[in-house]
């Protein structure tokens, strides 16, 4: 892992000790929230393909039945049947908080008469076959807009749970090891420079030292040699 | 809590059902009309966009251009040729995407 660019001087140690503690208290939280949201996640894919497999086959009966209104019918008659709907639906869209994520509730109403059967047409011009059609696609309407929230909803997790990861692993395997390394550089730098200008100090004191020896020694060796001019006088 | 639209989106005799319904019903004839109404349908006030799989199997870019955001729904059906299985597809590359490998 390499080392942040950065000045090894104490300020910077500082800095970066703040920022550790936080990513680390980040890291902790975002793998909670990550771990959560898989859990929500889960339990709304599964709902999601039994759903989807439930739709998919009303749907598959419905056009099944419609191709076979199609047969009995002239293809004018059947959209001139069903050309104006006699209900018409609006949606009204509400949100639900998963763990910050905003995924969509819908519900939905008819306007219209709502009374007897979805059918939109007379049934003199119409064959029993186009009813059934109507019928089956009625029924599989309730779980289709279901589908679609729990659909939208896994999708919006999913990608949330994506980026979540990301910035877990980010955090986990980049940005923290980087930030205890270059911590460690720097007090290891700061150490360094202590040392050194320990040994520059006692290394000056020695010199120091050493002078003050030789001047001594000078100073003594220049009273023998005055005592010794002397001497001979005195005796 | 606001008002919004439900469309069906695809070849024509795959959606004309969802009329008796109630729903906007938008039959296209081939792939680039296709895109064409899915942009028109996003940006005007529709909250789910039901589209057929025969139509969807040669627009992947332009749904996955909609999954990340709130509207609309673009929600795959099977269409008068039957399930193909690309909605199926879907949801599990929901999972792969969330987990990092299918696990169901």
């Amino acid at each position: 892992m390499p080392v942040l660019n950065v000045n090894p001087t104490r300020q910077e140690l500082n800095r970066l000790k703040t920022r550790l503690r936080t990513s680390v208290r980040g890291h902790k939280l975002l793998k909670d929230k990550r771990d959560e949201l898989m859990k929500q996640f889960m339990d709304v894919v599964r709902e999601n393909r039994a759903l989807r497999r439930k739709v998919e086959e009303g749907l598959t009966r419905a056009n099944t039945a419609f191709a076979a209104a199609a047969a009995v019918m002239s293809p004018e008659m059947l959209e001139q049947a069903i050309l104006y709907p006699r209900e018409s639906v609006s949606l009204e869209m509400g949100f639900q908080n998963v763990m910050s994520v905003n995924v969509p509730i819908y519900s939905f109403h008819t306007t219209g008469s709502a009374e007897g059967s979805a059918a939109p047409y007379g049934f003199a011009a119409t064959s029993g076959e186009l009813d059934d059609a109507v019928e089956a696609l009625s029924q599989v309407f309730q779980d289709m807009l279901r589908l679609a929230e729990i659909e939208k909803t896994s999708q919006l997790l999913a990608q949330e749970i994506e980026k979540t990861r990301r910035r877990v692993n980010a955090l986990e395997y980049v940005k923290i090891p980087q930030m205890e390394e270059t911590i460690k550089y720097i007090t290891m730098k700061l150490d360094e420079n202590e040392r050194a200008s320990t040994i520059r100090l006692m290394k000056v004191k020695d010199m120091l030292l050493k002078e003050a020896i030789q001047e001594r020694r000078e100073e003594d060796a220049k009273a023998v040699r005055t005592s010794a001019d002397a001497g001979p006088t005195q005796v | 809590m606001s008002e919004y639209k439900i469309a069906a989106l695809g070849d024509r005799d795959s959606v004309l059902g969802f009329r008796a319904l109630g729903l906007d019903v938008f039959p296209v004839e081939d792939v680039e009309e296709a895109k064409a109404a899915l942009r028109r349908l996003a940006r005007e006030n529709y909250a789910i966009v039901y589209l057929t799989e025969g139509c969807a199997k040669d627009m992947a870019p332009e749904i996955a251009r909609y999954k990340d955001a709130l509207t609309p729904a673009v929600i795959l059906i099977p269409g008068r040729e039957g399930s193909l299985g690309i909605g199926m597809d879907a949801v599990k590359t929901a999972v792969e995407r969330a987990v990092g490998a299918d696990i169901l």
